[in-house]
């Protein structure tokens, strides 16, 4: 069989393949070399110091993130309490209720809110609350980063909804369940696992976020008092250190990045396999 | 189902009567999820609005030139887009002149040619890539591609300095920096998306093409690849709008020096970095307004971009369905 093939044919063929191999060799190796790069620098970096203190005043060593840590919990719970009631309402409306043509709308506009940069998000959330209270906020931050979380938001819960096979609605109807009691009782508990791993995928994602947070929450080099002040955050905390010119904040900076890269590689991976798993336990 | 029994005698509680009706309410439960699904649509209506009312000062001073006016100078009110609009797309150029070729590759490998058991590792490694914050992405720019692409990469550029793209002073921070950055960014997206379009190609086509004796690469190139070629391209058309709207990584690299030059070694601006820092300092105005027009700009760019690449990938899913 191989005869009638030319010799020049089967080069092409072997080199060509190889090159499709190497191509992807390449990207999965830029994976390890950001987690190798980033255990061995900031790793070395880190100390206790830096999940309990706040940052030492400039020209002090040592001194931590703690507030930083504190701050993008803070903003990470608001986010997810705007972004994943909307967004989960908006697909459950989406799977369970819509018609043809408003739900390819929807759909469509989702998708485009998905692409709108964040930095552009940032602009919106400042325009809208920062400028009308006249100050940097958490709040303002969490606003932001609960806008960029509907649209995933939506379209997990309407695709894990769509998953759940036909004949469990059907039964639960015919047991005299109305409409709605059949979703919320039968059809999202059956999609839990599915759902929640969605949900926390949808937090990693914005957890890394900075640019929207550049002019919202902005920073803050001590505790902030509650929800309404300036609030340092992970992500900005590594940017402002890593543009400073001083090398023990380029040491923080390292540190920074590996705990926040950590947590949203750790989410990632958890989720993914709570999905995978899921697969089995829906059928159950 | 004991839970569904409902106990007169528990205290009233606002949770709880928020779920009674929930679970009783037919009615309550579809509006509120078409209060829902309405707001994504409020929302976007509103980044629109708030984006259009907030420019409009910019609009009335400069008119539409203020696109192609290549001054900007806070200190005399001058305002001009068009070095930003420049490095936008040199350094989205950049990224996906790199990135498509081992993205399509990789895309390939993956869908063609790797055992499902590897396609599947792989494709998880590939996706945990995706994941990674864009201010890592620029912590390692500033600190690792910089420094690498002085010592090692210009050494090999050195000599083409003949050609207009790539003359001039390399200082590290530069279009090129900032385009390799962009490049490792989208790639993930680009292989995740032309993957999925890849595998959706009717299995009957490749057994067709082998059994007339067509080698794995000609069938993979010459039958596989045109038969998804609209979806492929739509994931470059994903990657673009991913590029042009990243900020973080790109103003860490890029330089920030608001100059239009040929060569991609000099240093230059883009539209979301120039938002990124002087958004915070700028004075009420002028200034503040011609920034926000900026994002006006680039939300324009990203939602055209991303509609024709959504149009794209709908078109080839749906057809190999």
């Amino acid at each position: 069989m191989t005869g009638n093939i030319s010799l020049t044919r089967r080069v092409t063929n072997v080199f060509m393949l190889g090159l499709t191999g190497l191509a992807t060799l390449l990207v999965v190796s830029i994976l390890f070399f950001v987690l190798g790069y980033l255990l061995w620098m900031g790793g070395s970096s880190l100390s206790i110091q830096f999940f309990t203190q706040i940052p030492k005043p400039t020209g002090e060593t040592g001194g931590g993130m703690a507030n930083a840590i504190v701050g993008s919990g803070k903003i990470l719970l608001l986010a997810s309490l705007i972004g994943v009631p909307i967004g989960f309402l908006a697909g459950v409306y989406l799977a369970e209720y819509s018609g043809r043509t408003f739900a390819f709308f929807v759909r469509y506009v989702t998708d485009l809110l998905n692409g709108v940069p964040s930095i552009v998000i940032g602009l919106v959330a400042y325009t809208l609350v920062v400028k009308p209270m006249l100050h940097f906020s958490a709040l303002a931050g969490g606003i932001a980063l609960g806008i960029m979380m509907i649209p995933i938001a939506v379209r997990t819960t309407e695709e894990f909804l769509r998953s759940i096979p036909n004949s469990l609605r059907e039964g639960a109807m015919a047991l005299g369940a109305t409409k709605a009691r059949t979703i919320f009782t039968v059809v999202v508990p059956a999609a839990m696992s599915g759902l929640t791993s969605g949900m926390m995928l949808n937090l990693a994602r914005v957890a890394g976020e900075t640019a929207p947070l550049l002019f919202t929450a902005l920073g803050n080099m001590f505790w902030s008092q509650g929800w309404m002040q300036p609030t340092a955050t992970l992500p900005v905390m590594i940017y402002t250190y890593a543009i400073s010119p001083y090398d023990d904040w380029h040491q923080q900076a390292w540190a920074a990045g590996f705990v926040l890269l950590a947590l949203v590689l750790t989410i990632n991976v958890t989720a993914r396999l709570i999905i995978s798993r899921g697969g089995s336990s829906a059928r159950r | 189902m004991a839970s569904s029994i409902v106990i007169p005698s528990a205290p009233p509680s606002r949770v709880r009567d928020f779920f009674r009706r929930l679970q009783a309410g037919e009615e309550f439960a579809y509006l509120l999820t078409l209060a829902a699904a309405t707001t994504v649509l409020l929302i976007v209506g509103l980044i629109v609005y708030e984006l259009v009312i907030n420019s409009t000062q910019t609009l009335h001073r400069f008119g539409w030139s203020f696109l192609v006016t290549s001054v900007w100078d806070p200190n005399k009110e001058q305002f001009g887009a068009l070095p930003f609009i420049y490095g936008t797309c040199v350094t989205s150029a950049v990224g996906l002149f790199l990135a498509v070729p081992a993205g399509v590759g990789a895309a390939l490998f993956l869908s063609e040619m790797a055992p499902p058991r590897i396609s599947a590792i792989f494709t998880f490694l590939i996706e945990l890539l995706a994941a990674v914050p864009s201010v890592i992405y620029g912590l390692l720019g500033i600190f690792v591609l910089v420094p690498a692409i002085q010592k090692y990469l210009y050494p090999l550029l050195k000599p083409l300095d003949f050609l207009p793209i790539f003359s001039g002073q390399f200082y590290g921070v530069s279009f090129l920096s900032a385009g390799i950055v962009l490049s490792v960014m989208v790639v993930p997206f680009i292989i995740s998306v032309s993957r999925e379009v890849l595998m959706a190609v009717p299995n009957d086509q490749r057994e067709a093409a082998l059994s007339l004796g067509a080698t794995k690469w000609e069938t993979t190139f010459q039958i596989v690849l045109p038969n998804a070629s609209t979806g492929v391209i739509g994931s470059v058309f994903l990657g673009l709008a991913r590029a042009l709207g990243e900020t973080m990584a790109v103003t860490m690299v890029i330089g920030n020096v608001p100059k239009i030059s040929p060569s991609l070694l000099s240093p230059g601006y883009s539209i979301a970095s120039v938002i990124a820092n002087e958004f915070g300092e700028a004075s009420p105005g002028l200034h503040l307004s011609s920034l926000i027009f900026l994002g006006l700009v680039l939300f324009g760019l990203t939602i055209v971009i991303n509609a024709v690449a959504r149009l794209f990938i709908l078109a080839t899913t749906q057809r190999g369905a």
